[in-house]
């Protein structure tokens, strides 16, 4: 069982790291360890700890900025911007029902370096469009930082961008800007009943064409979901509008006020439809839009049993397949074929993710370019080595 | 301006690596004339000129991967280039380089409405896409000053703004794919119609990197569909704070418009004088807000925006009865660089970014400096997003004013890096700002960057001299210090 260091502050944290440099220690870096069961096992000396780093440092509204301690529970940001009306644009998930925890945990540094978003995705961009800038350590226990506290800034490389999405095996983190966005005052949902998986996509397309502001595009079980969201008069305009324009469809439509229609968003941003069977292997599918019906019937195809639900206009697709001891990881991929776009397992027992690729597989000349990447912050392979495969 | 010294061999080289390029690019495609590549010899900071090598115009993708290969294969070093509007000199040539221009990479390769996308070649403009899909209603978002003629390949380079990025995001938010060559020539795609990436997010790392790390020859960007109401206000204030702190407390109200821009006193001057927009001339500071959106929403957020001016002290309120007012209350704000070019022999634009709460206080420190530096400054810029475009009026004639404008301009710079700002928040860092990066990066931060940099182009090859102030060999890069503490941290918890 590998043995806990828990640093209190950034100093500390850079002596934990040249310290690992010297004597050749793999860390596990986490906050609070809601995803661990995300991504490939990993076999690591020790375990790095960023849940005492944690506490606001500077949240300034009027600037749409918050900064914060790698630590800091998700739950608490949200809290405090919301007292302000603001809130995470990019909507992060609390994945930790459906990979098995309790709900309710994460820091938000962990939703960024998964670079997760909600069904906001599509119009306000994922974790990686929010952070502004970030400190920490890298491989060679160095401090650095890149980015700023500013919304323009193009000064040096956007180290942003590459570590969002890391899953901490670049640089481990102690501080990060998040741009942050007002709260809309209204939120309403505009469902369509019984559309079929291509008719609802191409409903939703429409809609996310059209000049009404959709937020969200969603098709759960049978029900096509369209998020209006910003001040009443607006809001109730544009559900008119795209009632007109979805007329064609024949399809029966509904409106869910503000309150319900918060829980039903949630309940899609936390994938909430598949967290039911615990024993479904669970994938995420990202793919052009248009493309989403007819991956889901290749694999359904294959795999009768598979449940599917859209989100992101159709460019989302999260699926949960009976357990197998290869994922159907070739099933899913093959599914994808000329669409473009990219399959991750994201729940599947230890083993499974020990044997298959967990993360879509790149073409050599891109592999080899973010192994070097990856070399350039992290030359010795300390930080949650193997878990991007 | 210090480029790295021109290396005797390569340029004793010169006719041999011609000969090589031409049996890449047959005909037309190289151009080694001093006439020729006389357009070539700078970008829109054209106060800093340099030949190139040689300029090289390839038409396929095949063509610019073999250029790079060759490049790699024989460490000469080469320039991409778009359409050369950049204002911090960052397809400015370099003498012992290849210019790769990409402006023959013009075609719009696919629009696909229903996804959102249009798929392009580097070489179309800006406002090109745009023009491309009008007719169905949509449009590319990131709007750069120069949007006639810059490329979309340049704004991914350089991660382009606008007026409207305060709300529909820069470039980097609004790219799905590239297909990118590398130096070697291996062609690599990132991204595509689908969103974020299965690995690194490498587009993201490639957009704003200045043209350093590889060479793009396809890009695919979202299409947004046109807001069916736009209205633009203008707000005068009678004192500059009286603006600032109006765009502060929009911001605070919850509100994010379209564009926020302001103009002083004598912006609004130069601007009226050139187009005749209406401005109102007994102002100090001037906004222009636009909202858009549903008809209600805009007329709703036009009140309320009206409210909050008025409580700060606007003294005039005006809001676009129609498009065409809409159109002229832009046009100042458009040619207000040209219009202070009409009053001043030289000018030199910044771009440096600060918290919106710092503004009030940034714009009196420059007008303190402009007196002790004895040269006008104007100020024009994005106030939304605290992005400064503060324009330093001088006579390149008089080379004392030169090195006085350069200094206030590095000193209003720094003054951005103090009060928690940055050096460029449009612009890019290019040759223009490169030595000011120590103001901003410690030393370790620019290695980390510089190491990534190495992971793309090892012999530092590309585009070379630009953005970082003192270049250090990869391979010293590379190699592992590692301190030996005995029992370095007795103290950090444990378990």
């Amino acid at each position: 069982m590998a043995g806990t260091i828990k640093p209190r502050d950034s100093k500390e944290l850079r002596q934990a790291v040249e310290w690992a440099l010297a004597d050749n220690v793999t860390l596990d870096v986490r906050g609070q360890g809601s995803k661990l069961a995300l991504g490939k096992p990993m076999h690591c000396d020790q375990v790095l700890d960023l849940s005492a780093i944690a506490g606001i440092v500077d949240y300034a509204p009027e600037e749409l900025v918050v900064t914060l301690r790698a630590g800091t529970p998700l739950r608490d940001v949200e809290a405090l911007l919301a007292q302000r009306n603001q809130m995470l644009a990019f909507e992060p998930p609390d994945l930790g029902p459906l990979l098995g925890q309790e709900a309710g945990r994460g820091t938000l540094v962990g939703a960024v370096m998964g670079n997760l978003a909600g069904s906001r995705r599509v119009s306000a961009g994922a974790a990686r469009d929010h952070l502004l800038g970030f400190s920490g350590v890298n491989g060679r226990g160095e401090a650095f930082k890149s980015g700023g506290r500013v919304m323009k800034n193009v000064t040096g490389y956007d180290l942003s961008k590459l570590l969002a999405g890391s899953w901490g095996t670049l640089a481990v983190l102690d501080e990060v800007s998040i741009k942050v966005l007002p709260a809309p005052d209204q939120t309403r949902t505009l469902f369509l009943f019984g559309l079929a998986d291509d008719a609802a996509v191409q409903a939703m397309c429409l809609a996310m064409g059209s000049p009404h502001d959709v937020s969200g595009a969603a098709h759960v079980d049978g029900r096509t979901a369209l998020r209006l969201e910003g001040v009443a008069p607006s809001v109730e305009a544009r559900l008119k509008g795209l009632r007109e324009l979805l007329a064609t469809s024949g399809a029966k439509m509904e409106e869910l006020g503000t309150l319900e229609s918060r829980a039903f968003w949630r309940e899609v941003r936390d994938v909430a439809p598949l967290a039911a069977a615990p024993d479904a292997v669970v994938w995420k599918i990202s793919c052009p839009p248009t493309e989403g019906p007819g991956i889901v019937s290749r694999i359904r195809a294959l795999r009768p049993a598979t449940e599917a639900f859209y989100d992101w206009s159709g460019g989302l697709i999260w699926l949960a397949l009976p357990a197998s001891a290869d994922a159907d990881h070739a099933t899913v991929r093959g599914a994808l074929g000329a669409a473009g776009g990219h399959a991750t397992l994201i729940r599947a027992p230890e083993a499974v993710r020990a044997s298959v690729p967990v993360f879509h597989p790149q073409p050599a000349a891109l592999a080899g370019l973010a192994r070097r990447v990856k070399e350039s912050f992290d030359p010795k392979r300390l930080f949650n080595p193997g878990r991007m495969g | 301006m210090q480029m790295p010294p021109l290396d005797p061999a390569i340029l004793a080289r010169r006719s041999e690596i011609v000969a090589a390029l031409r049996a890449i690019v047959p005909g037309e495609g190289v151009i080694d004339e001093t006439d020729g590549m006389r357009p070539y010899e700078c970008d829109a900071l054209s106060a800093y000129r340099q030949m190139p090598l040689v300029v090289v115009l390839p038409e396929t993708v095949a063509q610019v991967s073999s250029i790079l290969r060759y490049c790699q294969d024989n460490k000469v070093k080469v320039v991409p280039r778009g359409a050369g509007t950049s204002l911090s000199g960052g397809a400015m040539p370099v003498g012992d380089a290849i210019l790769l221009g990409l402006g023959k990479f013009n075609r719009v390769l696919e629009i696909d409405y229903a996804n959102r996308c249009v798929r392009v070649q580097p070489g179309v403009t800006n406002l090109g896409i745009s023009a491309a899909v009008e007719h169905e209603g949509f449009y590319y978002a990131p709007d750069p000053s120069s949007q006639i003629a810059c490329s979309i390949g340049g704004n991914v380079a350089e991660n382009s703004g606008g007026v409207h990025c305060l709300k529909y995001g820069l470039t980097t938010n609004n790219l799905l794919g590239i297909e990118m060559v590398l130096l070697g020539g291996e062609v690599v795609r990132l991204g595509g119609k689908h969103l974020d990436s299965e690995g690194y997010d490498l587009m993201g790392l490639m957009t704003g990197s200045e043209g350093l790390l590889g060479v793009v020859t396809e890009v695919t960007v979202r299409l947004l569909r046109k807001p069916s109401t736009a209205r633009a206000m203008l707000l005068g204030f009678p004192t500059e704070a009286g603006a600032a702190d109006c765009v502060a407390a929009v911001i605070a109200s919850g509100i994010i418009p379209a564009g926020m821009e302001m103009m002083d006193k004598d912006a609004v001057k130069c601007a009226e004088a050139y187009v005749s927009a209406g401005y109102p001339m007994d102002v100090e500071g001037l906004l222009i807000v636009e909202l858009d959106g549903p008809q209600v929403e805009v007329d709703h957020l036009v009140a309320r925006v009206e409210e909050i001016a008025k409580a700060r002290g606007a003294t005039t309120c005006r809001v676009s009865r129609d498009e065409q007012e809409r159109v002229l209350f832009w046009a100042g704000r458009k040619a207000a660089f040209p219009a202070v070019g009409q009053i001043t022999p030289d000018y030199m634009c910044l771009d440096g970014s600060v918290p919106r709460g710092r503004l009030v206080e940034v714009l009196a420190e420059m007008r303190k400096m402009s007196k002790t530096y004895g040269l006008r400054v104007v100020n024009v810029f994005h106030a939304g997003d605290g992005n400064l475009h503060p324009l330093i009026l001088f006579d390149a004639n008089d080379p004392s004013e030169l090195r006085r404008a350069e200094e206030f301009g590095a000193d209003i710079l720094r003054l951005c890096v103090r009060v928690g700002g940055v050096l460029t928040g449009e612009h890019g860092v290019g040759i223009e700002k490169r030595d000011l990066m120590g103001e901003q990066f410690t030393e370790i931060d620019l290695d980390q960057q510089m190491r990534v940099k190495c992971a793309f182009d090892p012999d530092h090859l590309l585009n070379p001299g630009k953005v970082f102030p003192k270049l250090r060999r990869c391979a010293e890069l590379g190699r592992v210090v590692v301190h030996h503490n005995k029992l370095p941290f007795p103290d950090i918890p444990r378990f």
